[in-house]
């Protein structure tokens, strides 16, 4: 052991710096100071994080937001809030409120998780709970136009809202499509980006669907 | 063990005159006689031994030359796993190896020093002994701990990285695996090449899902999203995975030469056809055309997967009873894809809604030109009874 004696560490290897992981989480101290503000400011500030995400949605920019502070409230609310509106389907049979609401609950869900480790087989560089994050979020303008149907629907169901609601679903399948798009295709290798894209794309053809063949009762 | 290992200490020590008369591997037998010969000079081995007993650990220390990287890289007590794991579990058997010709050697000091004991200067025995026992309980922690870390990441990992090479592919090796899938070969005698991915026939499953989903929109119907897409996704896995397994085992007992990675493949891409088939008569609604889709289509993606394992088989009578049964399980389903799922369908939507409507009444453009009158007396019949 000679060897190990020779690591003496006061001497060659200077033993000095700080033990704080510089990742950009909270130092401890600043964690004793969240636990005792207002509950009011700690929800106010998960809420601003997750409307900053919406615009980061709305607008699709290139920028590493929301693949950094990932969450998942935001996916919940937008597939709780869907799977809400897509139910009431028929008034006739009185079970058709519960399935339909889980059915939409786990096929948005399992369909992300496919889509996520389809992504990562294929050698892409994201996380897993990053890619969550992305596709749930990527719901958004599919939820807003879910509200638009369903508004235009009040109005009628003739084939001039059949064709409104076919134009509006399409032009909102294309924006989450694309959204998602310029988030998960960058950390793909780039000849691969193809195969990365289409499964995402059947996913949101399969909300779409769900969407457009919606008829209130 | 003794006698094979030259005694470390004893290479390197510069002999003193009283230690030369010493053989290299004292027997336990003459330990008495060179106790009393080793005493004299013990003490001036002391301080010398401490330096060739320091010296002979370097030659065990070069040994643990990644134990040493370990500590002097990381400079901490935590275990960096990024020099562990990368080598896939390699450095983890070198640590094995060391940990156990540790043990072997301080078996075999244990023997040598119980048998020449009095050899060595108590002091001198302290200290090694600190010295080693100190190294060992460091040792034997770190293997444990990294043991741990190791076998935690591993099982959380693993499960995806089997998956892995099976999803290696390029978009132009995709698209050029599908166009094959439409092109029977030529040359059965001699064994075809099979690309074993998973990436190409789990989207094309999940299309085909896609597709079912897509035709079963039709205008005036109340449509259940839910049942209907619990039960495309279990048509087409349950098509995709049971046949795949079923032809497998087919293949297992008519002693043909298929993997069951290379069988999913094959299937998966054997329902291109089925994919373009339904697709385009969802859209255009000629039972004629389907017909003529059937054949063609649907006869040239099961002529490929037929004439693949044909080349694998040997003998008349398994490649009849292989490629006889792939053949009608591909084309039935792809009938049953186009005529009885929408009824199965109809029917799951007449359970739910109750009997106040004949089955088979309101998706008339699904019910085939041919069964027609058989059907119509059917309902008639049902409609009567109802």
């Amino acid at each position: 052991f000679a060897g190990l004696a020779d690591v003496s560490i006061s001497e060659e290897i200077p033993v000095e710096g700080q033990i704080t992981v510089p990742v950009g989480s909270h130092s401890p101290d600043e964690d004793g100071s969240t636990l005792d503000e207002p509950v009011r400011e700690t929800i106010m500030r998960d809420l601003k994080a997750v409307g900053k995400k919406f615009v980061h949605v709305l607008y699709p920019r290139k920028s590493s937001t929301l693949l950094r502070d990932w969450d998942l409230w935001g996916p919940l609310v937008l597939c709780v809030s869907l799977a809400l509106m897509l139910q009431g389907g028929s008034a006739d049979s009185k079970d058709d409120g519960g399935p339909q609401f889980a059915e939409v609950f786990v096929i948005i869900w399992f369909g992300a998780v496919v889509i996520t480790l389809n992504s990562k087989l294929l050698g892409g560089t994201i996380s897993f709970f990053q890619s969550l994050c992305v596709l749930g979020y990527c719901v958004l303008p599919l939820t807003v136009g879910m509200l638009v149907c369903r508004l235009v629907l009040l109005a009628g169901s003739g084939t001039i809202s059949f064709i409104i609601r076919l134009v509006v679903v399409l032009a909102m399948f294309a924006w989450s499509t694309l959204a998602s798009t310029a988030f998960l295709a960058d950390s793909q290798p780039p000849n691969r980006k193809a195969l990365v894209v289409y499964p995402i794309f059947l996913f949101y053809f399969v909300i779409s669907w769900m969407i457009l063949t919606f008829t209130p009762q | 063990m003794a006698a094979a290992r030259p005694r470390p200490r004893e290479t390197v020590v510069p002999a003193p005159p009283p230690l030369s008369s010493h053989p290299p591997a004292p027997p336990l037998a003459s330990g008495t006689s060179q106790q009393s010969a080793a005493r004299p000079g013990s003490g001036t081995m002391s301080a010398p031994g401490a330096g060739a007993a320091g010296g002979g650990r370097s030659g065990t220390a070069a040994d643990w030359g990644g134990f040493e990287d370990n500590m002097q890289g990381g400079g901490s007590a935590v275990i960096d796993m990024e020099n562990m794991d990368d080598t896939s579990g390699s450095s983890f058997e070198d640590m094995g190896e060391m940990h156990q010709r540790m043990k072997e050697e301080e078996e075999e000091e244990a023997e040598g020093e119980a048998g020449a004991a009095e050899e060595e200067d108590g002091e001198f025995l302290g200290m090694k002994g600190l010295r080693g026992q100190l190294g060992r309980q460091v040792a034997d922690q770190m293997w444990q701990v990294g043991k741990r870390q190791a076998s935690r990441a591993f099982s959380l990992y693993a499960n995806i990285d089997i998956l892995r090479p099976y999803f290696d592919v390029e978009p132009v090796q995709v698209r050029a695996r599908l166009l094959e899938s439409m092109i029977p070969v030529k040359m059965i005698n001699f064994p075809q090449k099979i690309a074993g991915e998973l990436y190409g026939p789990l989207m094309l499953v999940f299309t085909l899902v896609a597709i079912l989903l897509h035709g079963m929109k039709t205008s005036d119907t109340i449509i259940r999203e839910g049942t209907l897409m619990g039960t495309a996704i279990g048509t087409c896995f349950g098509y995709w995975l049971g046949v795949s397994a079923f032809i497998y085992f087919l293949a297992y007992l008519c002693n043909a030469q298929i993997t069951m990675v290379q069988m999913l493949s094959l299937l998966g891409y054997g329902l291109f056809g089925h994919c373009i088939t339904l697709f385009v008569t969802y859209n255009i609604h000629f039972h004629s055309l389907f017909y003529i889709f059937w054949l063609v289509v649907g006869g040239l993606s099961t002529l490929r997967m037929v004439a693949v394992l044909v080349s694998r088989t040997v003998g008349h009578t398994q490649r009849l009873i292989l490629c006889g049964t792939l053949a009608a399980l591909h084309m039935l389903f792809l009938l049953y894809l186009h005529f009885a799922y929408h009824k199965v369908v109809e029917g799951i939507l007449d359970t739910l809604e109750g009997p106040n409507m004949p089955p088979f009444q309101r998706v008339a453009r699904d019910i085939p030109v041919v069964s027609n009158a058989v059907l119509n007396t059917t309902t008639k019949t049902v409609a009567l009874t109802l």
